[in-house]
């Protein structure tokens, strides 16, 4: 019996390792097929980079060129960074007062929250790439609001489940000792937040850092975000330079890779605790 | 306390709710009533009626074309990735050694975005094909199933951390029981472990269903469409009538109202059934 699981859990272990070496490489295809020349690239994905293949660092050098990758990347970090904390920030505190101020105006902003969660982007894609441009709001600090009305949905519904959690006796104490709503907000509230607070990060943080469609219609073509500097590289008519795309892949992946590594426990427990949320 | 508080709804309330109503809420008013209507810009709008949503069924095959095949592909794919991540997650809650490394490795590609994951396919199911003379766009249905695999490459790791966490919450005394009692691993899984895991289920479903039926970056980097718009998906379908063609902006219109009934329809019907099968504990 004893030895009859352990040959199964050998068995399982190695169609684990198997199924790794699968998940794994479509990366390493792509990382060693960015040395190589480009029409090897199209003709050979599968054989690695050899003397007549190699090209060095030429695809990176043309693909940052031709797409301006750094100033692409510039854009995303920009955007990223500052929707997440606008996010997290004016998000709170919106879900703070409507669930703290009973209202028929508020329960009506809550259920329009919750609702803008099941609508899919491109019912009003049109419309409101029309009002960014009339609002003058088409550029990388305009776009930020946007993220923060369109993300306001998902980040309010779950700030407002676990504020519900917080005993009121807490907020009732710092009144009696004279606090104002502001300073407790800042002071009592939002560091019990904290723990929500991460999981909407990085939800929100994977959603604006990989979004292709809203930056390109609002501020596409002028700004060009990672993605969008991607797609930009297959040109007009569809003939794509393959050398250089396979080195903007791994410059794209790779800042990912490394944030997901450094950071793994945070990012699987909010992505699991926002699933279960919402 | 709340009488207090009241005071302050500009302070608290008032960036969310102004980016909220110009992000979201206007334009999801002003795109209800532009799908009545014909228009290039938003101003220019005629009251059309029904038109728009006649024109987007009659005019041409290709909505419901893509409707079909957003359709087919959603079953497949929300079929095949909660199979497979299930079937992981009970390979991963043994504890056999090198767990957490292979839970790291499967859900890596999740966090990488849809037109990235794309191009990445792109390259290797071409570089599949090419042994067979063909390419991706030689046949709707090569792009098919490559948008099958590329989403379950994509998911399977996000949906198992999901089950993961499910299939550890089930109570150890439980399936103690059940062995004592001799119930067999297949009658254990299927009696106990997938009603315990049924909320876990219903948010897998849920996430896989809404994610399959509103894809647009993954199909537009892989395939753009190609061969002759076969391969296009709802979303694309609707971005091409906006931006395609002048003068159909208010048929995508009609057909993005469309699509928000059927996405928030499906994610409700959806949310009703697998909630019904979850068990109280």
């Amino acid at each position: 019996m004893f030895k009859r699981a352990k040959f199964t859990d050998a068995v399982i272990f190695a169609v684990l390792v198997f199924l790794s070496a699968a998940f794994l490489a479509p990366i390493f295809i792509v990382f060693f097929n960015s040395f190589k020349g480009k029409l090897f690239v199209v003709n050979q994905p599968f054989r690695l980079p050899d003397s007549q293949t190699f090209v060095r660092l030429n695809n990176y050098v043309e693909g940052i060129a031709k797409t301006d990758f750094f100033s692409a990347f510039g854009y995303s970090l920009f955007i990223t960074v500052f929707s997440v904390a606008a996010i997290i920030l004016f998000t709170a505190m919106t879900a703070w007062y409507i669930t703290r101020v009973k209202t028929r105006f508020t329960g009506v902003l809550y259920y329009l929250f919750v609702f803008s969660m099941i609508v899919p982007f491109q019912m009003v894609m049109f419309t409101m790439s029309k009002m960014a441009n009339m609002l003058h709001l088409d550029n990388p600090v305009g776009i930020i609001l946007i993220y923060l009305g369109f993300g306001a949905g998902l980040s309010v519904f779950m700030f407002c489940g676990f504020i519900k959690s917080i005993p009121l006796e807490i907020e009732e104490a710092a009144m009696i000792d004279g606090c104002n709503p502001i300073v407790m907000f800042f002071r009592v509230i939002f560091p019990i937040l904290q723990p929500t607070a991460i999981t909407v990060a990085i939800l929100n943080a994977m959603w604006v850092w990989n979004d292709y469609l809203l930056p390109y219609l609002v501020i596409g073509s002028e700004y060009k975000t990672i993605p969008i500097a991607i797609q930009y590289l297959k040109g007009g008519y569809g003939s794509i330079d393959w050398g250089a795309m396979m080195a903007l892949l791994v410059l794209a992946i790779l800042p990912i890779v490394i944030f997901y590594l450094s950071c793994q426990k945070y990012i699987i427990r909010g992505v699991v605790a926002g699933a279960v949320k919402g | 306390m709340q009488k207090e508080l009241k005071k302050y709804f500009p302070f608290f309330c008032l960036v969310t709710v102004a980016a909220f109503a110009v992000a979201f809420f206007i334009p999801f008013c002003m795109g209800i009533y532009l799908s009545f209507t014909e228009f290039t810009t938003v101003t220019n709008a005629k009251w059309v009626g029904l038109e728009n949503y006649v024109k987007a069924f009659t005019a041409n095959r290709e909505f419901l074309d893509a409707l079909w095949f957003t359709v087919r592909f959603t079953v497949v794919s929300v079929v095949s990735i909660n199979v497979f991540a299930f079937s992981l997650a009970l390979l991963l809650t043994r504890g056999i050694r090198g767990t957490n490394l292979f839970r790291t490795v499967f859900f890596m590609p999740n966090l990488i975005g849809g037109i990235v994951l794309g191009y990445i396919w792109q390259l290797i199911l071409n570089g599949v094909l090419a042994r067979f003379q063909v390419t991706l766009t030689f046949d709707p249905r090569y792009g098919f199933w490559g948008l099958v695999v590329l989403m379950n490459w994509q998911l399977i790791g996000y949906m198992m951390i999901i089950y993961i966490a499910g299939l550890q919450n089930i109570p150890t005394d439980l399936l103690e029981a059940a062995k004592v009692d001799g119930a067999s691993p297949w009658v254990t899984l299927r009696k106990i472990t997938i009603p315990m895991v049924m909320p876990s289920i219903t948010i897998c479903t849920f996430l896989t269903l809404t994610n399959s039926f509103k894809l647009f970056d993954q199909n537009v980097a892989l395939t753009n469409g190609a061969p002759s718009k076969k391969t296009a998906m709802l979303a694309l379908d609707i971005y091409n009538t906006f931006y395609g063609r002048s003068g159909w902006a208010g048929v995508g219109q009609a057909k993005a109202v469309i699509f928000f009934i059927l996405v928030a329809g499906i994610a409700l019907l959806q949310l009703w059934l697998t909630r019904r099968k979850e068990v109280e504990n």
